[in-house]
């Protein structure tokens, strides 16, 4: 390599390897304002500030959902492994949303850490399978729970 | 006295084998992408139609989304090759940063269009699917807005491509762009496992078993192969006619 190619792939790297560290602590300096939402667990952590509109993702807890025979007012709990906290809700809801299903709610987190939600968002997992096969491991894991 | 030596021994024997001048020449790139381009072209094809029909009308539905799972098909090949071409661009950038070779100049301009095309189609897709299955066209959590980052890159680097009186200075400028924007690449890859998005983790490329039934995986490997060939032919094409255009000024070079 020529001195001149050799200062130029120098000059490469160097861009590349200044612009990654730039970006790296800038993402490091964000990194809660990246997260789309908070956990249950961090909301009752006191991470997420309370009377601001914010977004909380968990797992519908089953058994938790409420609701109203007269309006489309709904409650539910949202949890992680960790807590779970309740969520109230008016409006149509995602087709997707289900007992044990991952969701997102953007709303206002009271003092009694409740979100009254004006949006709720259904979160998919990356679990792509046929219904046959779905009812068939469905199936066998309620055979062993039988044991 | 006798390091320097060395070193200029030790240069004189770094030597790119003879096959990468050959491949720096306009003549021997013309009638080698022309040999390369059917091969790449009517597979691709036939392969586009065999993963289409396989995929819209004989893989099984999802057992939660029904049919809507289908527009995975085209969703996963452009999202993956949106950030394929972007490194292939970003390679080639970097050659004709370092060697001042015109060749790979040429073919890093022509990763561009195609690129951006992939990027839009991805975002599209994404968005069309998001309505019905999360209740919303667009979110702003990282893998969306990275994608989307990747997009403005894309039109960004064209832009600044074309941008100058002189080929040269813009093809260099765009090129910088190009490597400043290789940090993204990573960003949008593990968006979903550093930060909380709504977008789901990977179903594909990562390094376990794909969490996808085989009979839904295998047209979908078809569709990815099908559009890696049909992109890897449009830039081969693309880059063959700026070669031909430019021997055919003879005030250039």
């Amino acid at each position: 390599m020529t001195s001149a190619r050799r200062r130029r792939l120098f000059m490469v790297m160097s861009v590349v390897f200044a612009s990654g560290v730039a970006v790296a602590l800038t993402t490091y300096a964000l990194r809660q304002h990246i997260n789309l939402f908070f956990a249950p667990s961090q909301v009752l952590a006191g991470e997420a500030p309370v009377d601001r509109v914010i977004r909380v993702g968990g797992l519908v807890v089953p058994g938790s959902i409420s609701r109203d025979q007269e309006t489309l007012q709904v409650s539910f709990e949202i949890a992680d492994n960790i807590a779970a906290i309740r969520v109230s809700y008016s409006g149509i809801l995602p087709d997707l949303f289900r007992e044990g299903q991952g969701i997102v709610a953007r709303g206002t987190l009271g003092p009694d850490y409740h979100i009254q939600a004006q949006e709720v968002l259904a979160r998919h997992d990356e679990e792509y399978m046929p219904p046959e096969v779905a009812d068939a491991l469905k199936r066998t894991s309620m055979a062993h729970d039988g044991y | 006295m006798s390091q320097t030596a060395t070193s200029a021994q030790r240069r004189k024997r770094f030597k790119p084998p003879l096959w990468v001048y050959k491949l720096a020449s306009p003549a021997y790139f013309d009638h080698l992408a022309g040999r390369i381009i059917p091969w790449l072209l009517f597979p691709g094809l036939v392969l586009l139609s065999i993963g289409l029909v396989w995929g819209l009308a004989f893989a099984p539905a999802d057992y939660q989304q029904g049919d809507s799972f289908r527009i995975i098909y085209v969703h996963v090949p452009t999202a993956a090759l949106s950030m394929a071409i972007y490194m292939a661009m970003a390679i080639t950038a970097a050659i004709s940063l370092i060697w001042r070779m015109r060749l790979a100049a040429i073919i890093s301009r022509n990763c561009a269009p195609i690129g951006a095309a992939c990027t839009f189609l991805a975002l599209a897709t994404g968005s069309l699917w998001g309505k019905p299955m999360w209740g919303t066209w667009w979110v702003w959590d990282a893998r969306l807005t990275s994608e989307l980052i990747l997009l403005f890159l894309y039109l960004g680097y064209m832009a600044l491509h074309d941008a100058f009186e002189d080929p040269e200075v813009g093809s260099r400028a765009a090129s910088i762009l190009a490597l400043v924007g290789v940090i993204n690449i990573p960003i949008i890859h593990y968006s979903v496992e550093w930060w909380h998005t709504l977008h789901q983790g990977a179903t594909l490329f990562k390094f376990a078993k794909p969490s996808i039934d085989p009979s839904m995986l295998w047209p979908l490997l078809v569709m990815l192969l099908a559009f890696a060939l049909l992109s890897a032919a449009n830039v081969l094409m693309r880059s063959r006619n700026d070669v031909l255009e430019r021997r055919l000024q003879p005030d250039d070079d």
